[in-house]
């Protein structure tokens, strides 16, 4: 199948090349050209706009040892779509992708039953225990491309600065996801508030996210190690993120479509759809973090895709693992929050906030559509009115939070490498 | 005033002889030596029939205790006709065992409450005699219980309600009808 | 009005309205136990399944004895009785009792929401006998029962709830219900065990018993539990029984004709001195008595809907 395209007379919006104007994008085998190619397919994006390919840096594939909840090939057509031209692989899969085995094996088969392009993550400590550190020198050759415990969070705070140290020798970012144990623990389920109170629920509190991510900045101020704080829930955690870049501190943070969406209140019925962790909370942390992305303090848009199998969350509450899925929900439930029903920022800092800046932090070589760079690209038409149907998913995962939900804007067609692999049916 | 679409049965005046008539029968089954004798109405309307009765015998010499006993609690179709209404409560003299237990209800179908207050009469104790007087029988038994003392006997439409309106429940208004 | 819910989850859905039907109920079914036949046929021939998954014993036995009077089939199945430990879920458990044909399922669960899980699935008629810290809906009625019988009212009157509020589903069952029924609800505790939250459902909040003992018309006590204890939540029995304890000396400030209440078990020189619980303002026994008339009112009621819906 070919891989070169034309595509023609759409709104071109190339944060990292400065371009927002009409004009046409031209493949060639796989690679950006600069010219039209000839016996190239032709696609019309004519009231669409044509970005760089989405990047997700929050995903869970669930592979190796997970595969009843999701596979690659499942979790990247899930991707696709969403509007997703790749995606950044968790490494809290079974065993956990701590060693350059694991992530060679993980690699290897992103390659062959992959939809869109994988990249990796490695474990910042064996077994992400929050003990010794991983093998990260081996795993950044295998080609990780940042670190995360994700699912965890390491709480002895000398361990997290020894990685610090350590992987400013390979240049890799850390991702945390902002946990403290001693505050909020396995049993915490719901942000801790009057729902937690009134449904008899463990609260997870705000504090527990924030004290982490205080930690974090200072580590990364210490070190110089960037560390990006994951899935942000809570109000402080966004002052604590301003406040440090004030000071140039390489700390950055993203944010996934529930917590902009979704109140502690939503949890009354006890549906396991509305069970993650982070827990959503309340309008005042939503009002934070729109704040913090009109601002720019909040530089990353992300899913924290986790899909389970039907019958693990169909259970009692207690029972039920924590997440939702979210790569064929993203696209929409931010362009209708961010551009739409609260219009916090442009559609230029939206495509931004899903190419560039995460391509950026990890240093891919990916987010543009700049000559010579990889033929990734979603065309979005961010008026586009849809409702969610989770038995139409691509994911195996059905936890979502939103199914039913009118939204307006979706991503119309995904093109990796110069090949359509997804496109919506009309 | 009965809804139009209503057939009149028996008017006021014909309700008033009905409970006369009643009370005569009654007095006269009891007789001389009828030991302790008590009115248990059936709500709502058995209720006030009973106490109506309880004069009547009195008037005849006899007197009479009066309560009520709500069979809810005893029927045999929980879940089957409609939801259920708040209990209304049962009043039955302490040591029912000396007392003649005299069920009233206005109007008998079935047999199914009747058999119903029997049985919840009966969880009281063991009294010496039930009986069961009732205004008006309309036929359509199910139940073999048929009752001791009736001053109408009463043939309707099938599938017609009868309806026994007492003023005292029924905004004034007296009468058997046919809805 | 009518009885239109086929299961109890929970106090927080009850209109007062629906409350006082149940109390009303619940009147008459007292009486049942003073007949000398103490059954009635309601349920004769329906089955109930008592399913505690936390055990309890006392609850339980309230719970068979409401529907033995009631005519109603009992079975007893606990967690290691049940298949639950054999990894089965509680979803595929449920089922199994259902296809059994049971009509009410009365479940006492460590999880939060439990019930209503259950309750969404099977036709079933499904009581809470308690969820976690969620609520316990029996107790908070056969709470306020015992306070109406006794005061003859609900609205108006000072009830203090005593104790380990944060982890308790009586009280969160009893503050609804006094609530939506009128009552002025003080919560009584330590601030590590009495969260703020329970300001917004309208409740007042004080850390000294002695300052409102005497304008209190009711005291809740509330067990306090060791685990909470181990958790840091309070630094041990003997602080908390000089500080919360209703002790003689307490109990003599109280109004003439306060009630002295307590879900049970007692812990007896803890929560109360065996003086206070023996004593004139005590009711305890009462709220036993009460409570099977009011899990009688309970089924009997679920089961008028659960059953109109399986016919």
């Amino acid at each position: 199948m070919s891989r070169s395209l034309n595509i023609r007379g759409g709104r071109i919006i190339d944060p990292a090349a400065g371009r927002d104007e009409s004009g046409d994008i031209f493949i060639a085998d796989g690679i950006f050209v600069s010219s039209p190619v000839a016996g190239a397919q032709e696609i019309d994006a004519r009231g669409l706009v044509v970005c760089p390919g989405f990047i997700d840096m929050h995903v869970h594939l669930r592979e190796p040892g997970q595969g009843a909840k999701e596979t690659i090939e499942t979790g990247t057509k899930a991707a696709a779509a969403g509007g997703f031209t790749s995606v950044v692989a968790m490494p809290n899969t079974n065993p956990v992708a701590d060693h350059p085995g694991i992530i060679a094996w993980m690699e290897e088969r992103a390659a062959r039953f992959g939809a869109v392009n994988v990249f990796t993550t490695g474990a910042i400590t064996v077994g992400s225990q929050g003990d010794q550190l991983a093998p990260i020198g081996s795993m950044a050759q295998a080609g990780i491309v940042a670190v995360t415990d994700d699912g965890r969070c390491v709480q002895n705070h000398e361990v997290m600065r020894r990685a610090a140290e350590y992987c400013g020798l390979f240049g890799l970012p850390i991702l945390d996801h902002c946990q403290d144990a001693s505050m909020a623990g396995p049993e915490a389920m719901m942000h801790e508030g009057y729902w937690s109170t009134v449904l008899g629920l463990p609260g997870w509190p705000r504090m527990a996210e924030e004290i982490i991510v205080a930690r974090n900045v200072l580590l990364s101020e210490a070190t110089g190690t960037p560390i990006h704080c994951q899935h942000l829930s809570a109000a402080g955690s966004v002052r604590l993120l301003r406040e440090a870049q004030a000071r140039g501190v390489r700390l950055s943070g993203e944010v996934c479509p529930h917590h902009l969406t979704l109140t502690d209140e939503a949890l009354a019925g006890y549906d396991t759809n509305f069970k993650m962790n982070p827990p959503v909370r309340e309008q005042p942390d939503i009002e934070a973090l729109l704040g913090g992305i009109a601002d720019g303090t909040i530089g990353i848009l992300a899913t924290d895709h986790a899909p389970h199998a039907v019958y693990e969350k169909e259970v009692e509450f207690a029972a039920a693992p924590f997440g939702i899925v979210g790569l064929e929900t993203a696209v929409g439930v931010f362009c209708e929050v961010l551009l739409h029903r609260r219009q916090v920022i442009e559609l230029p800092r939206l495509v931004a906030m899903l190419t560039s800046n995460p391509a950026k932090l990890l240093k891919l070589d990916r987010g543009t559509l700049a000559p010579g760079a990889p033929g990734d690209v979603t065309l979005l038409d961010p008026q586009r009115e849809w409702t969610v149907d989770r038995e139409v998913f691509a994911s195996k995962g059905r936890n979502t939070p939103f199914h039913g939900w009118k939204l307006r804007g979706r991503a119309v067609r995904t093109i990796v490498g110069g090949r359509a692999v997804w496109e919506l049916a009309s | 005033m009965p809804p139009s679409a209503d057939l009149t049965l028996v008017d006021a005046a014909g309700v008033a002889l009905a409970v006369g008539k009643l009370g005569d029968l009654l007095a006269e089954a009891l007789g001389g030596d009828h030991g302790a004798v008590f009115l248990a109405g059936i709500p709502t309307r058995g209720v006030i029939l009973a106490r109506r009765l309880k004069n009547e015998l009195a008037r005849h010499g006899i007197e009479a205790g009066c309560g009520a006993v709500d069979i809810a609690m005893y029927r045999d179709d929980l879940g089957l006709r409609g939801g259920v209404t708040p209990l209304r409560g049962t009043e039955l003299p302490m040591g029912i065992d000396k007392w003649t237990i005299v069920l009233v209800d206005d109007v008998q179908q079935t047999g199914r409450t009747a058999r119903a207050a029997i049985e919840a009469v009966l969880g009281f104790g063991r009294p010496r005699r039930i009986l069961l007087a009732v205004l008006a029988d309309r036929g359509g038994r199910e139940i073999p219980i048929r009752p001791d003392f009736t001053a109408l006997e009463l043939s309707a439409r099938p599938g017609a309600k009868v309806r026994v309106r007492f003023a005292e429940t029924d905004d004034g208004t007296e009468g058997v009808f046919e809805e | 009005m009518i009885w239109t819910r086929k299961d109890l989850l929970g106090i927080s859905a009850l209109s007062a309205e629906e409350i006082v039907f149940i109390l009303d109920t619940a009147a008459e079914f007292k009486d049942v136990g003073k007949r000398r036949l103490k059954k009635v046929p309601s349920l004769r021939g329906k089955t109930l399944i008592n399913f505690f998954v936390e055990a309890s014993t006392r609850t339980r036995t309230s719970f068979e004895l409401a529907a033995v009077r009631l005519s109603a089939d009992v079975v007893n199945i606990t967690a290691t009785t049940s298949s639950l430990a054999k990894g089965e879920s509680l979803k595929d458990t449920a089922k199994n009792l259902e296809a059994l044909a049971a009509d009410l399922i009365v479940l006492r669960h460590s999880a939060a929401g439990a019930p209503q899980f259950l309750a969404e699935r099977l036709e079933a008629g499904v009581i809470n006998a308690g969820d976690g810290s969620h609520e316990h809906p029996t107790q908070g009625l056969l709470d306020v029962f015992t306070v109406r019988e006794r005061l003859g009212r609900i609205e108006g009157l000072k009830v203090g709830i005593v104790g380990d509020i944060r982890f308790s589903r009586v009280a969160r069952s009893n503050i609804w219900a006094l609530t939506k029924l009128g009552a002025e609800v003080i919560l009584i505790g330590p601030p590590t065990l009495v969260p703020r939250e329970f300001e917004r459902a309208g409740a007042r909040i004080s850390h000294r018993l002695d300052d409102v003992l005497p304008e209190l018309d009711v005291v809740n006590l509330l067990r306090i539990q060791h685990e909470r204890q181990k958790a840091g939540y309070f630094p041990g029995t003997g602080e908390y029984a000089a500080l919360f304890g209703l002790n003689a000396a307490r109990a003599a400030r109280l109004k003439p004709g306060a009630l002295v209440m307590h879900p049970g078990p007692i812990h007896r020189g803890v929560e109360l001195d065996g003086s206070v619980a023996d004593g004139p303002h005590s009711v305890i026994l009462d709220q036993v008595t009460n409570g099977l008339a009011v899990r009688m009112a309970v089924l009997y009621l679920c089961a008028s809907v659960a059953l109109r819906e399986e016919a």
